[in-house]
């Protein structure tokens, strides 16, 4: 069984970081450039990371499958990112942060991980206004908040709609800088296909140059990854076509344990699906959410009804009518499965009757077209490209879409997985979000991650591993992994059948989305698992990659992609039956309360699982860390 | 309600094909029939790539990634127009619904001296990369942060700032321009940072410093066209480039008149 030890500090809550940095091992400036990290990804939390650890003085090598390490995925996140400034004046504190983070998570975060978070969310916000990031501001020049996603204080820092770009961008410039000095040295178009583990410890990956088809071993004293997630298991999604969960698999068949992975958040404001060819789905910020108001027909008759016709008192506002006190801006999770119940019913809206309205009428009256386009002209914007509707006279129709991924990685305090020298940052990591993800706190993880926690838990580990004693790429764990990679990419190549990966991603996302996706059973899930397994020999025996592995391959990078898919995507069905219990955006029909809301069960699932890989054809094993909350009291959470 | 075209039609994809750098390069007609309206154009080149693949043939290599219109990475020009028929929007965010029935196609890679081909539509943008590292950032090393309050800007700067930082990296200026030039491009960053005035103490240098770069990498030089705003799917204003070229011309001389000073 894998040893899973989080190593959280001892003493109170609010001084566990404090200690902890006074406490942890340091590497001396001398020996700093001794140590070669490698860092996998470069989008908030890699990029960051690897910026800031080039800037003490270690060699930092960056991978990235995309062409520039500005494309990474967390550019397209909208709305915001928290922090603890509380500048508004109305209330906030470090404490309030970790506290909505911890209950919007459902008591399923490290209460010690969460609070860090919150304490360095301030630090995050002055180093991007250092950079330049161009945060919306007020009149005097000062910082403008907003209330997002279910804060009832307004902690939101912004760009626009486009926040998420604008960080990226700021960490992208922090890493040019450092790629120009010679501190980082950049390996674009090139994808982590193994792992290397020497002695029990994380010491180097295999990569495939994209362009070239060179498949080359990198070695390392420590490994960084900040993959993202992976909720394209679902194909259908807000997440780019590209991201993946290849590298955080490849670790896990290496050894590190997967946390949690049936939990998947579902975001409630996406464009719906119009076609059976589509690729993706759009997401409309939930900041939209603080001046829409959603609702539906009263009457199922009504729902293929022109909206303008149809009166106030024929509408139902359900969000405000069941949650009164939070209305439209209650959790993610709850917003979605009240918006999916409302569908079940027969009353939503729309060709598909898949969809729930989103009317900014009220809005409009009170701040007028030019207020309501200062605060979301672009979301307006892309809503027309896609719908070709204006949302400024006739209201949105959106439906939940997969959208972030708590699960990931296991970690311990120090962001180290239980392979010593693996380090996973962001969204790729499991530890700070629980069962479910509050608005704007992605952003902030990835950032704390990479600029403040990372520079200095890493140095713990390397200051216990010999400078310069990093393994030679000739060692036989190099050797072997270089011989996986060529051994899967001529696998796929190989099999020459009929159906493109596409149509292999398309029936698993199916699969996914009935059985493991908004609301969950047994029954489903079991089924899932099978239907999953089919599936899976279909495309060894069905699968058509055409071309060569030696150039650009784009439908081969996407085979291999999708065979990680077909095993995660069964993993997250295995733990979803395994946690028999309802939290946050994992929902089992058979625990809920009788009004629908989650039914935790605290005294056998307040826990995290790690799924430890135990070789091809067997079961894996079902670690347990157990979640101890000493500092908060774990409640049902109410929205009401 | 809701209404919107409905029915499906039949168009002609003229994609240029070209296995490598190296190798030869041909436009390919590939039909395609059933085209509904509300599909994305990306989706309708994967539609046709699944076709190919079914036929054993190599489907279409084309860059892709967010599909809505931020990334930066899709890169396709369309009836000679880079990233198509649309204003202000990038290629992945143009609807099928701007075509007609019968309609030809034609579909090309952004094409400059600066953007070497890597295979069909793909190329190679790694140029705009090396501008930014020449001195597209504020140094700031982190933890070494003031207070983010103790510095205000004004909101005219920063939302002036942020118009300019909305620039996706995609190059359709470049391929718009008939001398392929990245002004827009570097305009756009060399104003963003120096609107700001955390971004006063390296203006100088950051500016000399990129031009030089952009100048040294192949691409051309600006003769007011303005056809790079026109294409930018940011629709970035061509008075970044007026900006730009004002904090160039200020920067030369100090930089002429006292060296040490331009660091």
């Amino acid at each position: 069984m894998a040893q899973l030890e989080a190593r959280i500090p001892p003493g109170p809550l609010a001084d566990k970081w404090r200690r902890h940095k006074a406490d942890i091992r340091l590497v001396s400036p001398a020996n700093k450039r001794k140590y070669e990290i490698i860092v996998v990804g470069a989008g908030l939390a890699g990029a960051s990371a690897a910026a800031t650890l080039a800037e003490l003085g270690y060699q930092v090598t960056c991978f990235v499958f995309h062409d520039s390490p500005r494309r990474a995925h967390s550019i397209a996140a909208q709305g915001g990112i928290n922090a603890a400034k509380n500048y508004p004046n109305d209330g906030d504190s470090v404490y309030r942060l970790f506290y909505d983070t911890i209950k919007g998570g459902d008591y399923r975060s490290r209460e010690a991980n969460v609070h860090r978070l919150a304490e360095v969310s301030a630090a995050i916000i002055d180093q991007c206004a250092a950079q330049g990031v161009p945060f919306a501001r007020e009149y005097g020049g000062l910082l403008a908040n907003r209330s997002f996603g279910g804060a009832q204080v307004s902690r939101t820092f912004y760009a626009r709609g486009q926040t998420g770009q604008q960080l990226l961008l700021g960490a992208y410039s922090a890493l040019m800088r450092m790629v120009a000095s010679g501190a980082v040295r950049l390996h674009t178009h090139s994808e982590m296909l193994d792992l290397a583990v020497v002695g029990g410890h994380a010491k180097g990956i295999v990569a495939r140059n994209l362009v070239t088809g060179e498949i080359s071993r990198h070695a390392a004293d420590a490994v960084v990854l900040a993959t993202g997630g992976y909720g394209n298991v679902f194909d259908l999604t807000t997440y780019a076509r590209g991201s993946n969960a290849t590298a955080i698999w490849r670790a896990y068949k290496r050894g590190a344990c997967f946390a949690n992975p049936c939990y998947t958040q579902i975001h409630p404001t996406c464009i719906p699906v119009s076609g059976d060819y589509q690729s993706k789905l759009t997401l409309m910020s939930e900041s939209l959410r603080n001046d829409g108001r959603i609702w539906v027909p009263k009457k199922p008759e009504d729902r293929r009804k022109d909206p303008g016709a149809i009166p106030e008192e024929e509408r139902d506002y359900f969000l405000e009518r069941i949650y009164p006190s939070f209305g439209n801006l209650c959790p993610r999770d709850v917003a979605s499965r009240a918006s999916k119940r409302l569908c079940d019913e027969g009353r939503g809206v729309g060709e598909t009757g898949r969809a729930v309205y989103l009317d900014f009428g009220d809005a409009m009256r009170r701040l007028g077209e030019a207020g309501v386009r200062e605060r979301y002209g672009n979301l307006f914007d892309i809503y027309h490209e896609i719908t070709a509707e204006n949302a400024y006279r006739t209201p949105m129709r959106i439906y939940p879409a997969v959208h972030y991924t708590m699960g990931g990685l296991w970690v311990d305090y120090n962001l180290m997985s239980n392979v010593p020298g693996l380090f996973v940052l962001g969204e790729a990591n499991f530890a700070d979000q629980g069962a479910n993800r509050l608005g704007a706190s992605a952003l902030m993880q990835g950032l704390a991650d990479g600029y403040f926690i990372i520079p200095y838990t890493i140095g713990d580990y390397l200051a216990g591993q010999k400078p310069g004693a990093r393994p030679a790429t000739d060692a036989a764990e190099f050797r072997q992994a270089e011989e996986n990679v060529r051994g899967l990419t001529q696998r796929m190549l190989a099999v020459r059948g009929r159906e493109p990966v596409g149509h292999f991603h398309r029936r698993l996302g199916e699969i996914m989305w009935e059985g493991c996706g908004m609301a969950r059973n047994r029954a489903g899930l079991e089924r899932a698992m099978r239907e999953i397994g089919a599936l899976r020999e279909e495309f060894w025996r069905g699968v058509n990659v055409p071309g060569s592995g030696d150039s650009l391959n784009q439908s081969l990078e996407r085979a291999g992609r999708v065979a990680d898919f077909l095993e995660l995507g069964e993993l997250m069905c295995r733990d979803a039956l395994a946690r028999e219990e309802s939290c946050g955006g994992h929902f089992r029909e058979e625990y809920q309360y009788p009004d629908g809301e989650c039914r935790r069960d605290d005294d056998h699932f307040s826990h995290v699982a790690a799924w430890e890989y135990r070789g091809e054809g067997r079961d894996p094993a079902r670690n347990v860390e157990p979640l101890g909350y000493e500092f908060v009291k774990m409640s049902v959470r109410d929205y009401k | 309600m809701n209404a919107r075209p409905s029915g499906t039609f039949s168009v002609t994809l003229r994609v240029w094909r070209q296995a490598g750098p190296g190798e030869p390069g041909r436009f390919v007609d590939y039909p395609a029939q059933g085209v509904n309206p509300h599909m994305s154009f990306l989706e309708l080149l994967d539609v046709v790539n699944d076709g190919l693949t079914r036929k054993g043939e190599e489907p279409i290599a084309f860059a892709h990634d967010c599909r809505e219109g931020i990334c930066g990475t899709c890169s396709l020009t369309i009836d000679g127009k880079p990233h198509g028929p649309g204003r202000g929007v990038a290629t992945c965010q143009i609807y099928m619904r701007s075509f007609s029935e019968g309609d030809v196609i034609v579909v090309e890679p952004f094409r400059a001296r600066a953007f070497p081909l890597i295979k069909d539509l793909v190329v190679d943008r790694s140029a705009f990369d090396r501008i930014q590292q020449a001195g597209g950032f504020i140094t700031a090393r982190t933890g070494s942060a003031p207070e983010a309050n103790a510095l205000p800007v004004p909101k005219a700067d920063a939302d002036l700032a942020m118009d300019a930082a909305q620039c996706i990296g995609c190059g359709a200026c470049v391929a718009a321009c008939k001398n392929a030039s990245a002004m827009l491009f570097v305009a756009a960053k060399v104003s963003h940072l120096g609107l700001l005035p955390q971004g006063q103490a390296e203006r100088d240098r950051r500016v000399l410093a990129m031009v030089e770069t952009m100048d040294g990498l192949g691409f051309g030089g600006c003769t007011n066209q303005y056809e790079c705003s026109a294409a930018c799917p940011k629709l970035i204003s061509v008075d970044f480039i007026a900006r730009m070229n004002r904090d160039f011309l200020k920067a030369s001389f100090r930089a002429a008149l006292a060296p040490q000073s331009a660091g």
